[in-house]
């Protein structure tokens, strides 16, 4: 609606006043920067990791060549992101929810602080308390879990006697996704039609239908995106994982509670490159550019799904 | 309508403190200049505490600035043979084809490598009731193989009578990071078990499955966490933990920094590699009477002539403090190591002495 209003005035403003150039460059430049900065990346991954796509399979490290390098790491990143979003999505929705429609104005208020005051903690904070506080604790619920669920094959053991597991690193990985996801859909919720709420409202929906039939809906996009952000996080986490997580590279495996786990790609470079040298280090960079190309391929899909929900919207 | 004004408040101040940042950091770079020659080191992250301390003990008495930067062995033997740095450390000693570029890099007089740097590895478990545990070098590598799984096997308990072990699951800790303690402990299971340890060796761990930990302080701390844990690491980190005493021939030996360095005593020299390089093939198979053969030996490496003379004063000074009787004790105040003994002292005291300049005016 702004586009609509704003148009013909810009174009009728005959006197142009220096800080209006000097705002359209300096914005301009900073779009274009942001491209430049983004195609660097990418040149300086496919030019660094391109000597490991070319070299023989028996020098890439493990000696089984690169696919079989990065595959591990792709499954590890993949699953640990991917369940991390399973816990942290729901629980972002129903406290964005619980802000903007349940909690008194107060409580709210230092909530969303509390909440947002997470996404300042540096991850190697993180990191620690996984390794020290949160994995000594998981030990006992997982060696029960290993005993009495070990049928499902995210159980099966043998328990870590350390805790510092895939399930460790998922749920750490929540935790640091979940500031992200949650501002972004309390921002949408927030922004739900009044007069949706009040119709939905009017024709005797109670407070969990209204928030069905007006909220959900208007704020699905913002859901989907905040999922993806929170996914791209996620994914691209080093330091925390790294510190966490007991990896290994034939660690492919659904079992998430053993010392026996796939690295992620991220991890696995901010650990491997410092003794790294030839070869290897290109491969490090190959795995890089993997990252680099899910994450690119993953906030697009988020964008086509946002743009094909929007015709939908509550709101329009 | 709003946005327009709410941008240009934003967009102007940030540009400016970016301009800003970017003097700041140029003139930074400008300053700093001490009095005395610089000189400039690379190399293996396990020496940096020694060298903090071998740079501060130096600097005490001589004038300069001397920098450390601890980008792994590898990095800096690459480093140092690209000409990038004026020495470096390394916890290997340098390949064949490093000794031709390290060769050319120095010129004449060829380059100087001297074991500086001795740390005893030690083996730590955390096992409940067990304070004390003898192990042979087959059965350390059959456990680190995953081919004993349980603390009460046989194997173990013929060589520890009258300890109550109990039936708990070995875990096995590992560096997941690539480490150079990583690869002497390969090195020692390789030589004193190479049965039981068909393993390639290199800075990477080679079994998978095991618990594995970023650091030497990850592994400390995932043995502390864990229960029925064993570990490799520094053994100046070992804290209160059990460290596991080493079958050397008939007998059992704990570590210590005496023990550590009686195997470089024993150990060959490496030849053909010019007069200056004293690396040494470790006896980790030694049956030696107290020798502790899991020990990381990590090198200096400079070259015996550089161009500046000033600067290669300063290496050579610097360098004959580093494997001074004093030097060497900083070093182990500080960071643990074990001193070298005095007799290996007197052997590679000549390749420091020969460091010195073409160039008689700098």
């Amino acid at each position: 609606m702004a586009s609509t209003t704003e148009a013909p005035p810009r174009k009728n403003r005959v006197p142009r006043r220096p800080g209006d150039r000097i705002f359209a460059g300096v914005s301009t430049g900073s779009g274009v920067l942001i491209l430049v900065a983004l195609a660097g990346v990418a040149v300086f991954l496919v030019t660094e990791a391109w000597p490991a796509l070319t070299a023989p399979a028996e020098d890439i490290p493990g000696g089984q060549g690169l696919v079989f390098y990065i595959w591990p790491l792709l499954f590890g990143t993949l699953i640990s992101a991917v369940l991390a979003l399973v816990i942290a999505v729901p629980l972002a929705v129903a406290i964005a929810l619980f802000i903007t429609y349940y909690a008194p104005r107060s409580i709210a208020k230092a909530l969303g602080y509390i909440i947002d005051l997470l996404a300042a903690v540096p991850s190697i904070i993180f990191g620690l308390w996984g390794m020290n506080v949160l994995a000594p604790v998981t030990v006992d619920p997982a060696s029960w879990a290993s005993e009495y669920l070990g049928w499902i094959p995210f159980f099966a053991g043998p328990p870590s006697s350390t805790g510092r597991t895939m399930l460790v690193a998922i749920i750490v990985l929540a935790v640091m996704v979940l500031p992200i996801i949650t501002a972004v859909v309390r921002e949408a919720f927030m922004q739900t039609p009044q007069l949706h709420e009040e119709a939905a409202l009017a024709i005797g929906a109670t407070r969990w239908e209204m928030i069905r039939m007006a909220a959900l809906p208007f704020g699905r996009s913002s859901i989907i995106g905040a999922s993806m952000l929170g996914l791209g996080r996620a994914l691209g986490e080093t330091m925390a994982v790294a510190m966490v997580l007991s990896a290994s590279a034939g660690g492919i495996t659904f079992n998430l509670i053993s010392s026996d786990n796939p690295p992620t790609i991220a991890a696995n470079i901010a650990l491997q490159f410092p003794e790294a040298t030839g070869v290897g280090i290109h491969t490090l960079i190959a795995s890089g550019l993997v990252l680099f190309a899910i994450t690119l391929a993953v906030n697009m899909i988020a964008r086509a799904v946002i743009n094909r929900r929007k015709d939908f919207d509550g709101a329009n | 309508m709003k946005r327009s004004t709410l941008g240009r408040a934003f967009v102007l101040p940030t540009t400016a403190a970016l301009a800003f940042g970017l003097v700041a950091c140029g003139s930074a770079n400008e300053e700093g200049a001490a009095s005395g020659p610089t000189v400039n080191g690379a190399g293996a992250s396990s020496q940096e505490a020694a060298q903090n301390a071998w740079r501060t003990g130096f600097l005490e008495n001589n004038d300069g600035t001397i920098n450390y930067d601890p980008v792994g062995s590898s990095g800096g033997r690459e480093q140092f043979t690209n000409g990038g740095v004026d020495f470096a450390g390394s916890d290997a000693y340098l390949d064949d084809k490093e000794v031709k570029a390290a060769q050319e890099r120095c010129g004449e007089g060829g380059f100087v490598e001297v074991p500086a740097y001795v740390s005893p590895v030690a083996l730590i478990t955390n096992i409940e009731g067990v304070d004390s545990l003898k192990l042979k070098p087959e059965t350390i590598a059959k456990i680190f193989n995953q081919k004993i799984t349980k603390w009460n096997d046989p194997e173990i308990a013929a060589t520890n009578k009258g300890v109550n072990l109990p039936d708990t699951r070995i875990v096995p800790v590992n560096r997941a990071d690539g480490s150079g303690t990583t690869e002497n402990f390969a090195e020692y299971l390789k030589a004193a078990a190479p049965e039981q340890w068909p393993h390639e060796v290199s800075d990477e761990w080679p079994v998978d499955g095991g618990e594995a930990a970023q650091g030497t302080s990850g592994v400390v701390q995932a043995v502390k966490n864990g229960s029925g844990t064993i570990g490799y690491a520094d053994a100046s980190q070992a804290g209160d933990l059990t460290t596991v005493e080493v079958g050397v021939g008939d007998e059992f030996v704990k570590y210590s920094p005496e023990a550590a360095s009686a195997v470089l005593d024993v150990s060959e020299r490496v030849e053909g590699r010019g007069e200056h390089s004293f690396a040494f093939d470790l006896a980790r198979d030694t049956k030696e009477s107290g020798t502790y053969p899991i020990v990381l030996v990590s090198y200096v490496l400079a070259c015996s002539n550089y161009d500046n003379a000033d600067k290669a004063t300063m290496v050579k000074n610097y360098l004959n403090y580093v494997v001074s009787a004093e030097g060497q004790k900083a070093a182990a105040e500080q960071a643990g190591s074990a001193p070298i003994s005095d007799d290996l002292r007197s052997k590679v005291k000549p390749a420091v002495e020969s460091i010195g300049s073409s160039n008689s005016g700098s």
